[in-house]
């Protein structure tokens, strides 16, 4: 029996449960003995230009090895994405202007850990205070550019350059609404580290990072230290999460690896988590405006969203790719004729920002399902009907969307209906009805979202993997993939397992090494199941066809012969299983040879899109506007699945993670530019008190697009899950006048909006 | 100053600087790095150890503190056997993925027990209230503690 | 983040720490439970010179009948506070509220004493304190002295001690009548309360209010109002009359009034019920 699918226990769990893992803060490896410390100096200040930098306290404090400003280090600065102008680029240390609290101005290196705090209050930094640009309205005005050589603060534009004005023409009914999708701190519960230490002749360099892909940090790093390919040796330790804001190396890393050069010692860097929360990037931060057109009974005729992504201060591949996903993906399950999309990405005085799980996805899918409540709402027509009568047909896929944009498979409707009951939506009703006439100062609500998603959407890149059998029969696969949580060593070692039928114990699977993978991208957008797990998949299909053709060497055999008996894991002509010949031999067999071995680098000829319905119940307390969230239900279709309990767990953390913004997580700047969440007492993570189980239902549609016929399931939970929370704490207090409100939906807000609509 | 305390079962003696944090003692100086750091507010509890059998979060306590004192960690949780029952319930409910968050979390959890030995869900949610994770959504975290409850998990 | 540094000198009894407070002054600070300065150290909000460490000073942590009121030495823990069975028994609010202060871990360090002496208007037992007209009492070099709750609270921050003065224990007349309520209205369980509300008695109840203003405060309109036999809600009404609530980031200070209004008549309906 096939091993895939079953429900397997992770096997990297025993090391984190007893002794913990080891992220960069614990390496004790030799080459990192004595390694000193780096602490950054960030600009306390949104915007102004730096008249002087005095190091000279700093430099005579306890400890101090040495203090570096940007101008001692050389650095290449990082360019900005290819399609937004150079003049944007940001150096690795702030020389000229700071451009954001938290941005870095000098590196202090200290013998211990405690002595870099106390030195680096010691670095004296005049700033000549600019005008801070913060809100997108100012951005787009422009009166204070944050580079003058750009000439605006508009990095990228995107999408119809002119709208239609008769878009909405044939409509009956239209709704706008603007929308705030928040900007939001990844905030993964390991903060940034970094580990460098440069051979004695400085000719090679291991960095170990806190990374989601070595490969692409080694690229980025030999780039900005002018280093000549193959110098640069990257290793991912154990990471704890990322979420979309540890994809590839930040300017830090850079500066330390040029620090410890100049020094020829290693070095450490472990922020804190005041510093992660303003100088790691963010997300989200979309500022959104909607309009939705149909007829009375319930088509949905056109949709428009116009997108202004705050970039902060640097763009980086935030300032493109989160609008584009978020165009491509802005008509959702929906077959809606005509859909039109416009996009600015503008720079303002705050942390930069980048992908955070979901990555512009979570954003399309917030802005129209808000819009089907607010069309349904506006017709009177129950939301989940509405849904229904506008989604594309199980029959239409390969579905092209009016984006451009092509689903591999769906079934949308099935997985409505089964939500649908599984939550018990009559009852719920009913239970609305109820409470609305007693006048319950505890109110129900709830709220549905039906989601799409892209997966793998940079499928051409591919992934890597490697299967070597070892002479004693045991196995190790390599991957491009870089697990952080996710659980790549059980599910990559499953479907190693289940091709050559080698038990899982002995089976290691390998990542984030560049020693060891040269090729890889990495873990972001749900792709490591489907480019790194096919390509583990097809390495493993190749070492058996390799192993048969041994087979039949050692046992004089014709190959079509040969039997692999998988339950066994040994090799053995048809009809005669008493004399076998095990991996281990076969492989000592093709030692001469370069091993018995497979490589295989994967690619999607097309991404895939996963998809799914959440429900969500709250109750709003309409006194205190107090919203407790009592149920989830969800169903989550991301293709085959290879080991239910890992996309449980994936959906599980999304789900939490997209009510928590959805509820509670803001990243907040007052009108100067200074962050007031800046820390985990001020940034309202969400916990375990303030959430219930989930009620998760199974469902899955396989894709064509590869062997194991999967989809990603990463982000999908933060996807689906946002929407459907926003739109159930609106539902609870629609009967009060209440038509919005905007996320996070705190208690205030709620009970600002009840009261706006008595006034009304 | 000098400080004696008794960690996982070890007497140790050292030197330190009178504001060395706890934490710091037990990964910097011990070379215990099983327990973590997650914030600098008291916020996460990522750094939670047991005090005398009690959990605390060793990045808001002196060193000088506890000397004197009793504190167990992750690494010592399980004593001389291969696993805690609490160890054991989160690999088998899927607790954990990054595992940051989890040495914090499982001492917390076992502390919750030691005073609340059957506890309900919504118990084990508020009990755990001061245990940030950002990868489980907290949904099989709590499974496996009510689980342990079952198994001996308050040991 | 690590604390700036200092000078960690422990008392091993109430005599010493004074000696070591009358010894350093103005440069000293008190460590009791740590979970309210330790935090604003390692943030460099604060910077002591000299930390007096009292934490093992078991003879101050302790809940004792005295006949007519209830004696709670200042080092008790917050989460033997909440497991009294005195304290259940003879003045539950307190107890019943010591279980909402932070978290567990919150819980096994921090002490009643700390929460008092660091007078944040957050706090949730400061309040309790006063609406159950405690009185609290400070050893010094000065001998002994007793200070109503209502007097102790100052300002922002500011409480009657002096700084070479130790709070040694808090006197909780036990209550007349059976009713008390608590509310805590918080973003997160595990947040401070963006308003709370302390209820001690039933039908004439003394009623203090939690982050209102820059000290724990009595709600003396709604007070007044029961006291005269107005009804609940009339009451709760009145109940944000003359505070300056504080405007930040969880909470607006109309808000905070709004809250007040509500949780008041929540917590005395629940006194009422409970009587
Ligand atoms: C994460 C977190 C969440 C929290 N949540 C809450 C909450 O929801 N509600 C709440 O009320 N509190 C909360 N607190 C604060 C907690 O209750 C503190 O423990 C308490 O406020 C201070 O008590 P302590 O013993 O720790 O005092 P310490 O931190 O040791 O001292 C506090 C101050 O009081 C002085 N002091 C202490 N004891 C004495 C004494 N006997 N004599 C003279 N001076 C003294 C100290 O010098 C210092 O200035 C929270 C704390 C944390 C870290
Ligand atoms: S590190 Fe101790 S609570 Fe976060
Ligand atoms: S498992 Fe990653 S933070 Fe909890």
């Amino acid at each position: 029996m096939s091993i895939l699918g079953t429900r397997v226990v992770r096997a990297e769990d025993p090391r984190l449960l007893t002794v913990g893992g080891t992220y960069v803060d614990d390496l004790r490896e030799p080459a990192l003995v004595g390694a000193a410390h780096a602490t950054f100096v960030r600009s306390p200040v949104a915007h102004a230009r730096i008249s002087s930098i005095d190091v000279q306290d700093a430099r005579e404090a306890p400890g101090v090895v040495a203090v570096f400003t940007g101008r001692d280090l050389d650095i290449s600065p990082s360019p900005p994405a290819p399609m937004v102008t150079a003049a944007m680029a940001r150096p690795a240390l702030a020389t000229d202007v700071v451009r954001y609290v938290g941005e870095a101005v000098a590196v202090v290196i200290t013998d211990e850990r405690y002595q870099g705090e106390d030195a680096a209050e010691l670095v004296m930094v005049d700033y000549d205070p600019l005008p801070a640009v913060v809100s997108g309205e100012d951005a787009v005005r422009g009166e204070t550019l944050l580079f003058p050589e750009a000439g605006t603060n508009v990095a990228w534009t995107g999408g119809a350059e002119q709208l239609d004005e008769h878009l909405f023409d044939d409509c009956e009914v239209v709704v706008t609404q603007v929308i705030d999708n928040q900007r939001l701190a990844p905030a993964p519960l390991e903060v940034r580290s970094a580990a460098c230490a440069w051979s004695d002749d400085q000719g090679q360099v291991t960095l170990w990072l806190s990374t989601q892909g070595a490969q692409a940090a080694r690229d980025e790093l030999q780039r900005q230290l002018g280093l000549e390919e193959g110098q640069l040796r990257v290793v991912a330790p154990d990471v704890g999460g990322g979420f979309g804001a540890k994809i590839a190396a930040d300017p830090e890393t850079a500066a330390l690896c040029a620090a410890s050069r100049r020094l020829g010692r290693p070095l450490r860097w472990v922020e804190s988590r005041s510093e992660n929360m303003i100088a790691m990037t963010h997300g989200r931060a979309q500022h959104q405006t909607v309009t939705i057109g149909g007829r009375r009974d319930g088509t949905v005729l056109a949709y428009r969203i116009e997108v202004l992504q705050d970039s902060g201060a640097y763009p980086r591949e935030s300032s493109w790719l989160l609008p584009i996903l978020t165009m491509n993906m802005a008509s959702g399950v929906y077959a809606i004729p005509k859909v039109e999309t416009a996009a600015r990405s503008i720079v303002t005085n705050t942390t930069p920002l980048s992908a955070y799980r979901g990555a512009g996805r979570p954003e399309a899918t917030a802005a129209i399902e808000r819009a089907m409540d607010l069309f349904a709402s506006e017709i009177g027509m129950d939301p989940a009907e509405v849904r229904r009568r506008n989604f594309v047909a199980p029959d239409a896929f390969p579905f092209q969307t009016p984006s451009g944009i092509t689903y591999d498979s769906g079934e949308y409707a099935k997985a409505l209906d089964t939500v649908l009951e599984a939550a018990g939506y009559p009852d719920l009703q009913e239970e609305q009805r109820r409470r609305r006439e007693r006048g319950d100062p505890l109110q129900l609500g709830f709220g549905l979202s039906a989601y799409v998603e892209i997966t793998a959407p940079d499928n051409a890149v591919g992934e890597t993997g490697r299967v070597e059998v070892g002479a004693d029969g045991s196995v190790t696969v390599y991957t491009g993939s870089s697990a952080h949580g996710q659980g790549h060593a059980t599910a990559f070692a499953m479907l190693a397992s289940d091709e050559l039928g080698i038990p899982m114990d002995r089976i290691k699977v390998l990542h984030g090494d560049t020693a060891k993978i040269p090729k890889g991208a990495g873990t972001y957008g749900s792709r490591s199941l489907q480019l790194g797990g096919s390509a583990v998949h097809e390495a493993s299909v190749e070492v058996v066809k390799r192993a048969r053709h041994l087979a039949a060497e050692l046992l004089e055999a014709d190959e079509g012969d040969i039997v692999l008996d998988r339950d066994a894991g040994r090799w053995h002509v048809k009809g005669a299983p008493a004399t076998a010949v095990s991996w281990g031999e076969l492989a000592q067999q093709a030692e001469g040879d370069g091993g018995l071995a497979a490589d295989s680098d994967f690619s999607e000829e097309r991404p895939t899109f996963p998809f799914g319905v959440h429900l969500a119940v709250v109750e709003v307390d309409v006194e205190t506007g107090a919203v407790r969230l009592v149920r989830f239900v969800s169903v989550d279709d991301a293709g085959r699945v290879v080991n239910p309990v890992l996309t449980e767990g994936q959906r599980h953390g999304g789900i939490a993670q997209g009510a928590a913004q959805a509820l509670l997580e803001h990243m907040v700047y007052d009108a100067d530019g200074n962050p007031q969440t800046g820390n985990l007492a001020d940034y309202a993570f969400i916990t375990a008190a303030e959430l219930p189980s989930f009620e998760l239902l199974p469902m899955e549609t396989a894709t064509p697009l590869n062997p194991l016929g999967v989809k990603g399931i990463g982000e999908a939970g933060t996807i689906g899950s946002t929407p459907a929370v926003q739109n159930a704490v609106v539902n609870a207090i629609t009967h009060l006048g209440v038509r919005h409100v905007d996320m996070p939906a705190t208690a205030q807000r709620v009970w600002a909006a009840i009261n706006e609509a008595k006034e009304r | 100053m000098q400080v004696t305390i008794r960690v996982n079962g070890n007497n140790t003696t050292h030197e330190i600087e009178d504001r060395l944090l706890l934490v710091h003692y037990l990964r910097d100086v011990l070379g215990l790095t099983g327990t973590n750091i997650g914030c600098d507010t008291t916020s996460c509890g990522a750094c939670t150890v047991h005090l005398n059998g009690e959990s605390v979060k060793s990045c808001t306590m002196l060193a000088a503190q506890a000397d004197g004192a009793e504190v167990t960690t992750i690494e010592g949780l399980a004593g001389s056997d291969e696993m805690h029952p609490m160890q054991r319930a989160f690999r088998e409910n899927h607790g954990l993925q990054c595992g940051f968050c989890t040495p914090g979390m499982v001492m917390a959890a076992v502390g919750l027990l030691r005073e609340q030995a059957n506890p309900t869900e919504e118990q084990v949610r508020s009990g755990l209230e001061g245990n940030l994770c950002r990868c489980t959504g907290y949904h099989n975290i709590v499974q496996a503690v009510l689980a342990a409850a079952k198994e001996g998990g308050a040991r | 983040m690590i604390p700036a540094p200092f000078a960690y000198r422990r008392a091993g009894s109430v005599d010493e720490a004074l000696s070591l407070l009358a010894e350093h002054g103005d440069e000293a600070k008190v460590l009791a439970g740590g979970h309210s300065l330790l935090p604003l150290m390692k943030l460099r909000l604060a910077v002591p010179e000299v930390v007096v460490d009292v934490g093992r000073l078991q003879d101050l942590s302790y809940v004792r009948d005295e006949g007519d009121a209830i004696a709670v030495g200042a080092l008790t823990r917050h989460r033997d506070l909440e497991t009294s069975d005195l304290l259940a028994r003879e003045a539950p609010l307190l107890s019943h509220a010591a279980g909402f202060v932070g978290d567990p871990q919150v819980r096994h360090r921090g002490t009643l004493g700390g929460s008092l002496v660091h007078g944040d208007p957050a706090s949730d037992l400061p309040a309790v304190v006063l609406a159950m007209g405690g009185t609290l009492v400070a050893r010094g070099p000065r001998g002994s002295r007793e200070i109503p709750a209502a007097d102790f609270f100052q300002s922002l921050f500011e409480t009657a001690m002096e700084p070479d003065e130790l709070l040694t224990e808090v006197r909780i007349p036990k209550p007349q009548s059976r009713g008390w309520g608590f509310e805590k209205f918080n973003q997160r369980a595990i947040d401070w309360a963006t308003v709370g509300v302390a209820v001690s008695g039933d039908q004439r109840p003394a009623i203090a209010l939690v982050n209102m203003g820059g000290t724990p405060l009595r709600a003396t309109a709604a007070e007044q109002a029961l006291a005269d036999g107005g009804s609940v809600a009339d009451a709760a009404a009145l109940a944000a009359d003359g505070t300056e609530p504080p405007s930040d980031l969880s909470a607006s200070a109309d808000y905070r009034r709004h809250l007040a209004r509500v949780l008041v008549r929540r917590a005395v309906e629940d006194a009422r019920g409970r009587a």
